[in-house]
């Protein structure tokens, strides 16, 4: 993985010099159609572009933009290319990087999809792009009392920013309800149910832009995990002991003056209608030993489900969650170690685990993934599919003597499309599995020894 | 006689005797640890109730800040805005033993939290005390009534009540020093050993460090030394046992912060100094009676005796005029309510408020150590045949806790153990008798004509031969690491004394027995009662006494219900208001707040000062906008109150209200407690007094709750509320929980002055000036 890291700066290096060679006007959008989905907390874009290569020389990459609010919290940017004709279609997905483009206005932010074959001159591909946005609903009012709904703005450009020019563009923007506010008109603009469309627009050119501001009801649930800290430990004896250490926040209008159990209980379809009070975990199947606390003792209000398929744990916190308002707690399992952990031809053993949080439709702001590998393992490595910031910690636990590794991930902006498996690698000598009980052995041998010793030494002065 | 033959068999019975001892009181450890966790496997691994989130809170900081900063550590959480100086005012006992557990865990990576580690203290320690019992009552009676009081100790609900995992509280690991601090007591008398003279200083030192109740210690063992002297059973043994003590202990007990000078100053302790004073006097006296002639002796007797009187009266003049001066008489309000019942009831009402301060009922007796109260007085007169030192302290032990246990229900406590140590007494003598003469009837004849020519004694120098016996024994035990050499020698001393004691056995038996079939039901019967106080026992540890009482549960027909409003509010409080946000309550609510929600409040469980107590007590029994002066004054953002009436919780804060204003009342007379009943009844329907409906508990107790079924019904009180509908002007609700059993309220931020208005108000002045004088004067903080 460091490999990884450390390749990253010289790969956009590289694109750097490719991109310098290759003018940005020589490839030309031919159609983009872009459907934003508004309806939970995370902004999901499906991007359909047609890109033709009027240019005389082959073309390698594709340069997407964005501009530097959305760059900021973009959380997930996926690739893939069409081939085929409609029913037939294959997708392949394709490498993207960021990238650098010294001409760009206003710190806008590039990044490079690679294509699988070069571009030939006149060619046309057509790529999809899937990206997810995270804390770009901001909402407005900003505090509301417990019997109103939630009112969120989202920003964004009628017009696709790109540094190609753009022959035809359409915008959908699907709502989670009908109630709109308001919303910006750039003509032609339609609205229909919960649905916004923007365009068709014709023959825009490179870094056009044209900002829209969308005001809606939205109360789906704003549940952000500010912090998530994953301890996967491995014991060879048969288990994986996963421990989730949860900061969970609202993240929608705060909530203003009075709480009231009353209506809260009396009326709940109608009252504090943007707060959430129910939480649902997919957890691995064959789970077993699920607890659910936090740093005052248990909490009695989870149900587990199992079925040979998933477990489902459905919970609450301790009390509904309105903006604003904050709960931690910790979710701890245990998984049988044959279904995680296996063993490559040459001795090695890896560990394929999931990679982010379990809670459905939540952001994390702060993933920590630690693995704790057992005690006497050596040369770790990791394979993850994302780029993550990644060191080895010392941990201590049961009777150790020299400490087990663990291997630290570090990723902030995790959406659930990040549960993608990684892999942990190392070797393990199962000779190591019985330090422990040969210590205690030897222990309490030795204790026993020296008390029949004792009681046979006589080491009094007078006889 | 005996051939060498048997004097090995009898060292192998001997050997597999003790072995078995050792299994039997393994097991009593793991009994006394594994009744304690019914709490665990029925609720949860938690700090229960009150004062043990406080111990828990302060063994945190122990763990993290270290011991220097414990000492030093004043504590700005609570108390606002006194604060408390924490290491001087609390028993360390208790933080210290987790903390060092906690740390010897951690040093050998056994990554046990410090929560885990204080749940399981109590149960720890009580199975130590149940070891402590065998010793303590080996040394009295016999290893045989030392297993059976052990056994009784592991089990005893009374302890059990105190001491259940989670339960992590002073009084946990003080009865395993009270009864380790006897031991070595009795242990020094029979032995004489200076070496653990030394240890029961160190000993009651611990117990100093753990709990209040060592002021029992260093009355009881002055007393019974005091005994001894009076029925003539002075001995060096005596004085090694008491003198050092006394010494050393005083010197040890004045390093405990909490304590400190205290150790010399306060009446409970002089009764100790006066026998220590005594006991040189005796001594010096015996002394001198070995140096002189009889008739000199008298002479000399005489002369001391006159003078002495004179200074003796002269000083005692004296002290009783310095005590008499100070208000109290020197002695402290617990102490004093322990000599005179009523003196709490009469003078302070926040002592007489707390239930477990209260005398004890009957069935409390018959609930807490059951059948024990019927096994006592067969230990007493089990003691009494022969009474040795070691039994009379034992007797003085029961009749003294006996009696303080009728004054505090709390100190049923330290009857426990005296009520399991005399039972242990009575149960192991009457199985010897018993068996005894089971055997005598089966076998007894074979013995009695083989030994026939051997038993000449007496039956009338018994009771003596027996007392020579023991101190053999006892003499033993001091030698019991001597060379090889003298063993031999020792065997054979033995060996004539195991004959002369097979002989005497022989002769006890055929004094004290008894038809066959009456001892066979004896037998039985005895079994039947120790049958049905472990079941009684095993009852009380699962029924009564695991509740944590932070978690509440309740069987309906579609299962268990579980009421966890308290952590439900206390997570509010700590995840969603300022870290600086001072909770106001009433004072049962004060450790779990700082412990739980981590907020700053303004009392708690350690009712240290009055007045402050007495503050919050005139808010609550307010109206509205004094108390919410009163509170804006102490900078209170919250108030929390619990409230049972809509699940039918009964200890909530309307029914403790009479005592906020009794305690209130107590310091400012404005609160009058007629006021608040209708004919001297406490009642909050619509007989109840305008005072009681317009008092700030009611209103935040019942705000909106008539929207709840539309008539407002009390499910505790059985009534409907006197006043439904009303709005609060001060006040701002911002929680409650699932059950409504906690509410919490914001103060309303004060509103902008109008200038009209204050003009208005000005004019007006100087016409209500004395009323606003009056209402000035209200508030305490103004």
């Amino acid at each position: 993985m460091k490999l990884i890291r450390l390749a990253l700066p010289i790969w956009s290096l590289v694109l750097l010099c490719v991109l310098h060679a290759s003018s940005s006007q020589e490839i030309q959008i031919v159609n983009a159609e872009r459907r934003i989905d508004l309806s939970s907390h995370i902004v999901k874009v499906f991007l359909t572009l047609k890109i033709e290569n009027t240019g005389t020389s082959p073309v390698s990459d594709v340069l997407l933009a964005f501009p530097p609010t959305q760059a900021n919290h973009l959380a997930l940017l996926k690739a893939q290319a069409a081939t085929g004709k409609r029913k037939k279609k294959t997708f392949t997905f394709l490498d993207v990087y960021p990238a650098e483009l010294p001409e760009g206005p206003n710190g806008t932010k590039y990044f490079s999809i690679s294509l699988h074959s070069k571009l030939g001159a006149g060619e046309v591909v057509t790529l999809e792009v899937l990206y997810m946005l995270t804390h770009s609903l901001d909402p407005f009012p900003e505090e509301i009392s417990q019997s109103e709904s939630q009112l969120v703005y989202y920003r964004d450009s009628a017009i696709l920013l790109s540094p190609y020019q753009v022959k035809q563009q359409i915008t959908f923007i699907k709502t989670p309800s009908s109630k709109i506010e308001s919303f910006s008109m750039v003509e032609p603009t339609n609205r229909a149910g919960a649905e916004l469309k923007y365009g068709p627009y014709e023959n825009r050119s490179p870094h056009s832009y044209s900002p829209v501001i969308i005001h809606f009801e939205n109360n789906n649930p704003f549940a952000v995990v500010e912090e998530l800290v994953r301890e996967i430990e491995i014991s060879h004896w048969g288990s994986i002991q996963i421990t989730e250490q949860y900061k969970l926040a609202h993240a929608g209008a705060r909530h203003k003056g009075v709480f009231s159990r009353v209506e809260y209980q009396s009326r709940p379809g109608h009252s504090g209608i943007s707060s959430f009070r129910h939480l649902l975990a997919r957890l691995p199947p064959r789970v077993h030993s699920v607890y659910y606390r936090d740093e005052i003792g248990n909490i009695s209000s989870s149900h587990l489900r199992l079925d040979s398929k998933k477990s489902e744990l459905e919970f609450e916190p301790r009390y509904p969650l309105f903006g604003g308002w904050k709960a931690t707690f910790v979710i701890g399992y245990g998984l049988p170690l044959e279904d995680f952990l296996f063993e490559l031809p040459d001795g090695k053993r890896y560990l394929n685990f999931s990679f982010g949080c379990p809670l459905v439709e939540t952001v994390v702001n702060k993933l920590t993934v630690k693995v704790v590998l057992p005690e006497g393992s050596l040369d770790p490595s990791v394979d993850v599919p994302f780029p993550v910031e990644q060191y080895l910690e010392k941990k201590y636990s049961y009777l150790d003597v020299v400490g087990r590794t663990v291997v630290v991930l570090e990723k902030n902006n995790v959406v659930p499309e990040h549960n993608s498996p990684f892999q942990v690698y190392y070797h393990f000598n199962p000779i190591f599995m019985l330090a422990e009980p040969i210590m205690l052995t030897t222990t309490f041998f030795l204790l026993f020894i020296t008390c029949v010793a004792y009681l046979h030494i006589d080491l009094s002065i007078s006889k | 006689m005996s051939s060498p033959v048997t004097a090995s068999e009898r060292t192998v019975r001997h050997a597999f005797g003790n072995v078995l001892a050792f299994f039997v009181l393994i097991l009593i450890g793991v009994l006394a640890f594994s009744i304690r966790l019914f709490s665990v496997i029925k609720y949860e691994s938690v700090i229960h109730e009150f004062d043990p989130y406080f111990n828990y809170r302060v063994t945190q900081f122990l763990t993290k800040n270290g011991i220097y900063d414990f000492w030093n550590w004043f504590d700005d959480r609570t108390w606002y805005p006194l604060g408390r100086v924490i290491g001087g005012t609390v028993y360390p006992g208790l933080t210290l033993t987790a903390g060092t557990l906690w740390w010897v865990l951690h040093s050998l990576n056994i990554p046990l939290s410090v929560e885990t580690v204080c749940v399981f203290t109590a149960p720890t320690f009580s199975a130590f005390a149940s070891w402590a019992t065998y010793l303590l009552t080996k040394e009295v009676k016999g290893p045989g009534a030392g297993l059976a009081a052990a056994a009784l100790l592991g089990m005893v609900p009374s302890y059990i009540s105190r001491s259940v995992a989670g339960s992590y509280d002073n009084e946990a690991v003080a009865i395993f020093a009270l009864i380790f601090t006897f031991f070595l007591y009795i242990k020094t008398l029979n032995t004489g050993s200076l070496f653990y003279a030394t240890l029961n200083a160190i000993s009651y030192f611990y117990m100093v460090c753990s709990w209040g109740g060592y002021t029992f210690i260093i009355n009881l063992i002055p007393m019974h030394v005091l005994l001894c002297i009076v029925t003539g059973r002075y001995s060096p043994r005596l004085y090694i046992a008491y003198a050092p003590l006394v010494v050393l202990g005083t010197l040890l007990a004045a390093l405990v912060p909490v304590v400190g000078f205290n150790a010399v100053m306060t009446s409970e302790h002089f009764a100790s100094f006066l026998v220590f004073i005594i006991i040189h006097v005796v001594a010096l006296v015996y002394y001198i009676k070995g140096i002189l002639s009889p008739r000199m002796f008298k002479v000399a007797v005489t002369l001391v005796l006159s003078i002495g009187l004179a200074v003796c009266c002269a000083v005692i003049a004296i002290l009783i005029a310095v005590v008499a001066s100070s208000p109290t008489k020197g002695w402290s309000g617990r102490s004093l309510s322990l000599l005179d019942p009523t003196y709490a009831s009469k003078y302070i009402p926040i002592i007489a408020s707390v239930s477990e301060h209260q005398p004890p009922t009957w069935p409390s007796y018959f609930m807490d150590i059951n059948v024990l109260a019927f096994l006592v007085p067969a230990g007493i007169i089990a003691c009494f045949l022969p009474l040795s030192d070691a039994s009379s302290f034992a007797v003085l032990y029961i009749v003294t806790s006996v009696y303080f246990s009728g004054v505090m229900v709390r100190l049923m406590l330290v009857l426990a153990p005296a009520a399991c140590i005399m039972s242990g007494i009575a149960l192991s003598e009457a199985f010897d008798a018993l068996t005894g003469s089971i055997k005598f009837h089966l076998l007894g004849f074979s013995i009695e004509n083989s030994q026939a020519g051997a038993g000449d004694a007496s039956p009338d120098n018994v009771p003596a031969q027996k007392n020579a016996v023991k101190s053999d024994a006892s003499e033993n035990t001091l030698k019991e690491r001597t060379s090889r050499k003298s063993k031999k020698k020792e065997k054979e001393r033995e060996k004539e004394e195991q004959d002369g004691k097979s002989s005497l056995k022989s002769q006890i038996k055929r004094l004290q027995v008894l038809p066959f079939e009456a001892s066979i039901i004896g037998v039985f019967l005895l079994i039947l009662l120790g049958a049905f106080y472990v079941v009684h026992c095993v009852w009380a540890a699962a029924e009564a006494y695991s509740a944590p009482s932070i978690v509440l549960t309740s069987h309906t027909q579609s299962g268990l219900h579980v009421f966890d409003d308290f952590r439900e509010a206390y997570a509010w409080l700590r995840h969603n208001t300022e870290v600086d946000d001072k909770v106001a309550s009433w004072w049962d609510y004060g450790y779990q707040t700082t412990a739980m929600a981590n907020r700053t409040v303004i009392v708690d469980n350690n009712t240290w000062n009055n007045t402050h107590i007495a503050t919050v007590g005139t808010a609550m029994s307010s109206p509205e906008k004094a108390a919410w002066e009163i509170f804006n004054s102490l900078d209170v953002k919250y108030v929390l109150v619990v409230f049972g009436g809509l699940v039918g919780y009964p200890s909530d804060d309307i029914n403790k209200f009479l005592w906020m204003v009794r305690i209130g009342g107590g310091v400012f007379p404005h609160i009058k407690e007629p006021d608040y009943l209708r004919d001297g009844q406490y009642r909050i329907d619509s007989q109840a007094t305008p005072t009681m409906l317009n008092c700030l508990m009611y209103k935040l107790s019942y705000y909106r709750f008539v929207d709840t079924d539309g008539k407002g019904f009390d499910r505790v009180r059985q009534t409907e509320i006197g006043k439904k509908y009303f709005k609060l002007t001060h006040f701002e609700e911002v929680f409650t929980t699932h059950h409504w059993m906690v509410r919490i309220y914001k103060l309303k931020p004060q509103k902008n002055r109008i200038r009209g208005k204050s003009k208005k108000s000005k004019s007006k002045a100087s016409s209500t000036a004395s009323s606003t004088k009056r209402r000035i004067n209200k508030n305490p903080w103004l």
